[in-house]
Parts: structure tokens; C-alpha cells; sequence
């Protein structure tokens, strides 16, 4: 099995992935298996996908390379602008691919969960395209921290509905999302939003996010003429940092995945199975999943997708942690210094390299997935550093 | 054959409809006493519950019954010491999350459950395809029952059926756990479906909360019936154990008629 290929017929990647699933969605995640495998092997399906991607979406995004910043810290940084992609992050390549799945598999509904709110309004956004009904489940606490995304789902026409167990955040959203489904398994898809939950989604999703490494792979040859020596993305469930280093895992780049100090599942995490997957997660010694810490709700998951756990443990990808508070400063240093505010998801990924700058040897490059951009977290932001609004 | 098994078969093949109902474990100091009344209302397993952080299987009664124990500080290994504290003249099952047992390490949490009495486990999140490495570890001793849901039919069906160990439980809905006001139409085409492939004993729950609901089921050829979310309902509510004998008597009774 090469890295980063094909997982095996259990759905691993190595030791970690497979389907842990209750049987009543087992036929479901066996049929969509089937659909994506077929679809995705049809020249007509991956046209259309690229072309909405093309057409709707905005793709290619921008590679772009941060002079002023570059300067200012001594690094050759390059910022590949997935903030700049419709609906304001990747989140809508692994949608429109996952709506188009949706569609061949005859499905009228599509259900997903949500945590910043951006994976929520990209499937609110794919729904509204394609005419499915859309209902999203967001933490209670999400819910109030991103008002901003729970307003546009709405304004798409989506549902968004609260979800009041556990600690009211990502990985409640999951649960509900999942209870859910299993009643509306015939009319309706569930849209998971990262390279997460039982096998097949961490492939699918990672292959719907391809897009940003290979993009961002043959625009970094086109400006310089060889490959970046980092490649550094922000990893919550990881679906940007999957699709991001699916570009480059083949090249000598080193790939570095950024995790929030307070949800950094791999680097404090231990094995277990959760969300369908064997995968690393935050737990107590029971085997009790424990709530992440973070200011970016998309990062404040406790577990991580099955793909990185497999890079981390045969050492193809590295994976680094930072505080709230670097992330912080990594947001003002970047919009002061580039005009660019970008999510705190995406600021992880920044922060590590401004932190780590002394790492980098003289010529590296270093390439950063700039996931999205940051207008709905202006408030989280105003509140963190005191400004208020 | 597991002990369960044979337990549970000849309790069928004597003419019994089964009644096992499900409690939480560790939702009040005296829990345990829920088990025993049980019993005592005519109970022929009882399944016990182990609370989990994430039960994606399960709707809100027990959800919220989890969070009670688990806000009460209970953990794995103190609830079967409580176990092997009791004395009881039934099988018992725990229902669980795999990620439990797999914390725990599976022949660790196959030895502790053997040593608390435990016959059997339903662990709603190991399909068959994964649960290798726990069967392996947890056979003979205790018993590994599969779920069989409405749609899983054919091929799938009969696999599932023949890995069943202990009895086969049948999803009475696609849907979790909790009350529902009628029985699923599904409740009982299923418990038809897996006896046509089989001739292991087969209870059916998820949404059978009533001595009605029961009656419906097993007069449709369900061996017996699992009920939960009524009875943790009663405890949340703060039932005495006689109002959870007095219920699981109902279920007998109304079993019992057929």
C-alpha cells in the first residue's frame, strides 16, 4: 500500500481507520463505498466535480507567496488560499463532491455536523445548489460562539439544529448527526465534514481535498521550479492538512500537521475507537472521551482522522501543537503584515511557522494551507484580545 | 455453545418468552437493587448498562442516565466490582461502547467481566466485521451478541445470525434507543426474518417500551423481548426498586399471555 493510497479492504490506513459502525448503517456505509468507488473511477463524475469546483467554487485557488512576511521572519513562506474558495474555506470541495455522491446515490436530504460552522454552511451551500434539504447538528456552544455561520446556514435555507448533550461542541455534533441518520437512511446523506467516522469517509473526504495539494503543488513548481522543503497545514479532524499533504507526500517535503495545545490528539492522545474509527483521541484512563480546549471550534475536537495517526506513526508527518494565544498573535502578524485575516483554524498552521522560524534551513520554502478566512471569528478575536465589538 | 446460550435455549425451548430489561448501571448510590427487583418482577437476563461519553446508539433517557453516572464519578471497573458484589439467579449482559474494552486492553476486560458474573456483552458499535480481536479474546467464557436491523438482510443476515453468541438481538427500528408511543412495524418483521435463517433464540428492542409493545412482539415469534429506556425512564424519575419490579411483572405478565 503506498502512503497515502488506497486503504486496505478493511478500511485502515495501517493500523487505524476500519468501520465501527452500529449495523443499521452498515448497509449504508457499504453502498456508499461502492457509489464513491464507482464514481469516482468514472471520467464523467470527477468532470463534473472539477468543473462545479472550476465554475461555482473558485478553483484554482491563489498560491501566494508572503513577501512581506517571508522578509519579516526569515522564512520563504508561501500561503495556498483555500480563504479565498466560495463559501470562505475548503470545506466546499469535500461538499459539492460529497452532494454529487449524494444526488447518484438517489438521496434527497443531506444531514452534517458542524463545528466553527464552516463545514455547516458549505453543505448549506451544496444543498442550495443542488436542491437537497440540508440540516445541520452544531454544539450548543458552537452555536453561540459562531452566530455569524448559524445566520448564514439559515439564510441558505438550511436547518440548524442545537445539540444540548456531552460538552455541546464538535464531537456532540457527530453523535446527534449519527443518531440521526440511522432513521433517515433512505432519503438522506450524511455529509461528514472531515477525513473522520467509520470507513469509507476518511478516504472520500481526503480525496475530495486532494485538490488543495495537488493544486498547490504543480502552482509552487510553476513559480520556482522545485518543491517546498515544509509543508504545514492545521489539523483538527485534518481534512485540509489530508488533501494538503496528498499533494506532496510523494515529494522529499517535510509535512507538519498543527494541532491546538488543548485538542492535540495526537500528541497527547492514546489509540481507541470513537465516531467509528480506530483512531487517537483525548480520553481519561477508562476509555472516557475528554472535551478539547480550544479557541478555533473547528480545531476543538478530541480526536483526529485515522490517516494522520497512520503519517504520525510511520513518521511520514509530523505533528506540533500551539496555544490559543500564539494563534492569537499569528492572526494579527499576518493581517498587519499581508492583509489577510484568517481563520483561527488556519492560524495554527501559521503560528507553528512563525514560532519554529529558527527550524528552517536557508532556501527552504515553506508552503502553508491557509484553510479559511477568518470574518467569523472577528468576534471571537475582539473578545480573546480585549478589544470587544 | 456459550453458557448463555444454552441457558437462554432452554429456557425458550421449555415454552418462555423472555423478558430482559436494561438498566444503567451506577445512576444512584443503591443501584444495584434495581437489578435484583428486576429479577424478582420476572426478569430472565437482565442487561446492564456501562455508561460511555459518546453513546451514539442511544437516545436521550439513557444518554441523560449516562451522564448521571458518569457526573457521579462511576467507572468500568468499579461498576462490575458492584457486580461481583451481587447476587442474582440470571444471566447478566453488559451493554457497553467498545472503546471501554478497548481502553481497558480486551483480555483484561474479558477476565473482569467473567470475574463479576458476567455472561454476556452488546456492544452496539462493534460490527461484526471489527469484533475479531474481542471475540477471540472474550470466547467462550462470555458471550458476543450480534444486532440484526431491519435492513440487513441476505447474505449479511445469515453471517451475522450464525456469529451470534448467546442470542440474537433484533433492532426493533432504524433509530436508537427510546420509547416510542406504537411499535415499529419493523419490531416485528425482524424478529420473522432472523427465524427464518436460525433457530437461536432472538430478542427484540430499541423502541419496545410497553407490556403492550412486548405482547406484540413475541406474538409476532420473537423469543423475548429487551426493554430500557421505559425502565431508566422510571429510575431517572426516581422510582423505588418496587416500581421497577412491579414494571418488569407487567412485562412478564403480558409476555406470559402471548
Amino acid at each position: 500500500m503506498s502512503v497515502m493510497g488506497h486503504p486496505d479492504p478493511t478500511g485502515r490506513f495501517g493500523e487505524f481507520g476500519g468501520r465501527f459502525v452500529p449495523e443499521p448503517l452498515m448497509p449504508a456505509v457499504i453502498e456508499l463505498e461502492r457509489t464513491f468507488e464507482e464514481a469516482w473511477a468514472d471520467p464523467a463524475f470527477r468532470d463534473e466535480y472539477h468543473r462545479i469546483l472550476r465554475e461555482y467554487a473558485g478553483r484554482p485557488t491563489p498560491l501566494y507567496h508572503a513577501r512581506r512576511l517571508s522578509e519579516s521572519l526569515g522564512v520563504d513562506l508561501w500561503l495556498k488560499r483555500e480563504d479565498l474558495a466560495h463559501t470562505g474555506s475548503h470545506k466546499i470541495n469535500n461538499v459539492i463532491g460529497q452532494a454529487l455522491l449524494a444526488q447518484r446515490l438517489g438521496k434527497t436530504r443531506l444531514i452534517a455536523e458542524t463545528g466553527a460552522g464552516q463545514h455547516g454552511v458549505a453543505t448549506a451551500t451544496a444543498a442550495a445548489l443542488f436542491g437537497l434539504e440540508c440540516q445541520v447538528f452544531m454544539g450548543e456552544v458552537d452555536v453561540k460562539r459562531q452566530a455569524l455561520n448559524v445566520f448564514r446556514m439559515q439564510l441558505l435555507g438550511a436547518e440548524v439544529v442545537p445539540v444540548s448533550s456531552g460538552s455541546r461542541t464538535l464531537k456532540d455534533a457527530v453523535n446527534e448527526a449519527m443518531r440521526n441518520w440511522v432513521s433517515c437512511l433512505e432519503t438522506s446523506h450524511y455529509c461528514i465534514g472531515s477525513v473522520m467516522g467509520p470507513h469509507p469517509y476518511p478516504y472520500i473526504v481526503r480525496e475530495f481535498q486532494r485538490v488543495v495539494g495537488e493544486e498547490a503543488s504543480i502552482q509552487f513548481e510553476a513559480a520556482t521550479g522545485k518543491s517546498p522543503e515544509w509543508v504545514v497545514a492545521c489539523v483538527g479532524g485534518g481534512s485540509n492538512a489530508a488533501g494538503t499533504f496528498a499533494g506532496f507526500v510523494d515529494s522529499s517535503a517535510r509535512l507538519v500537521g498543527v494541532e491546538p495545545e488543548g485538542g492535540a490528539a495526537i500528541g497527547r492522545g492514546v489509540v481507541g475507537v470513537v465516531h467509528g474509527m480506530e483512531s487517537m483521541f483525548l480520553q481519561d484512563e477508562f476509555g472516557q472521551v475528554e472535551e478539547a480546549q480550544s479557541i478555533s471550534a473547528g480545531l476543538d475536537y478530541p480526536g483526529v482522522g485515522p490517516e494522520h495517526a497512520h503519517l504520525a506513526a510511520i513518521g511520514r508527518a509530523s505533528y506540533e501543537s500551539v496555544s490559543d494565544a500564539e494563534v492569537l498573535d499569528a492572526v494579527r502578524i499576518l493581517a498587519r503584515s499581508e492583509g489577510i485575516i484568517p481563520a483561527l483554524e488556519s492560524a495554527h498552521a501559521v503560528a507553528w511557522v512563525i514560532r519554529e522560524r529558527e527550524r528552517f534551513g536557508d532556501g527552504d520554502s515553506v508552503l502553508v494551507t491557509l484553510s479559511g478566512r477568518g470574518d467569523k471569528d472577528a468576534e471571537t478575536i475582539a473578545n480573546a484580545t480585549g478589544a470587544g465589538l | 455453545m456459550t453458557g448463555l446460550e444454552t441457558k437462554l435455549r432452554a429456557l425458550r425451548d421449555g415454552g418462555r418468552k423472555l423478558v430482559v430489561p436494561y438498566l444503567m448501571a451506577a445512576t444512584t448510590p443503591g443501584w444495584t437493587e434495581y437489578l435484583l427487583a428486576a429479577e424478582a418482577g420476572g426478569a430472565d437476563a437482565i442487561e446492564v448498562g456501562i455508561p460511555f461519553s459518546d453513546p451514539s446508539m442511544d437516545g436521550v433517557v439513557i444518554q441523560r442516565a449516562g451522564e448521571l453516572a458518569l457526573g457521579r464519578g462511576a467507572n468500568p471497573f468499579g461498576i462490575l466490582a458492584e457486580l461481583r458484589g451481587i447476587s442474582l439467579g440470571i444471566p447478566m449482559l453488559v451493554m457497553t461502547y467498545y472503546n471501554l474494552f478497548y481502553r481497558a486492553g480486551l483480555d483484561r476486560m474479558a477476565g473482569m467481566l467473567a470475574e463479576a458474573g458476567v455472561e454476556g456483552v452488546i456492544l452496539p458499535d462493534l460490527p461484526l466485521e471489527e469484533a475479531g480481536p474481542w471475540i477471540e479474546a472474550a470466547s467462550p467464557g462470555i458471550a458476543t451478541v450480534q444486532l440484526i436491523s431491519p435492513i440487513t438482510e441476505g447474505e449479511r443476515l445469515a453471517r451475522v445470525v450464525a456469529a451470534s453468541e448467546g442470542f440474537v438481538y433484533g433492532v426493533g427500528l432504524m433509530g436508537i434507543t427510546g420509547e416510542r408511543l406504537k411499535l415499529a412495524e419493523t419490531a416485528t418483521g425482524v424478529a420473522r426474518r432472523i427465524k427464518a435463517v436460525s433457530d437461536k433464540v432472538v430478542c427484540v428492542g430499541v423502541g419496545v417500551s410497553s407490556p403492550e409493545q412486548a405482547a406484540e412482539v413475541v406474538a409476532a415469534g420473537s423469543d423475548g423481548v429487551v426493554v430500557g429506556s421505559a425502565l431508566v425512564r422510571r429510575v431517572l424519575e426516581g422510582a423505588r426498586p418496587q416500581v421497577i419490579e412491579e414494571f418488569v411483572g407487567g412485562l412478564r405478565s403480558a409476555v406470559d399471555r402471548g
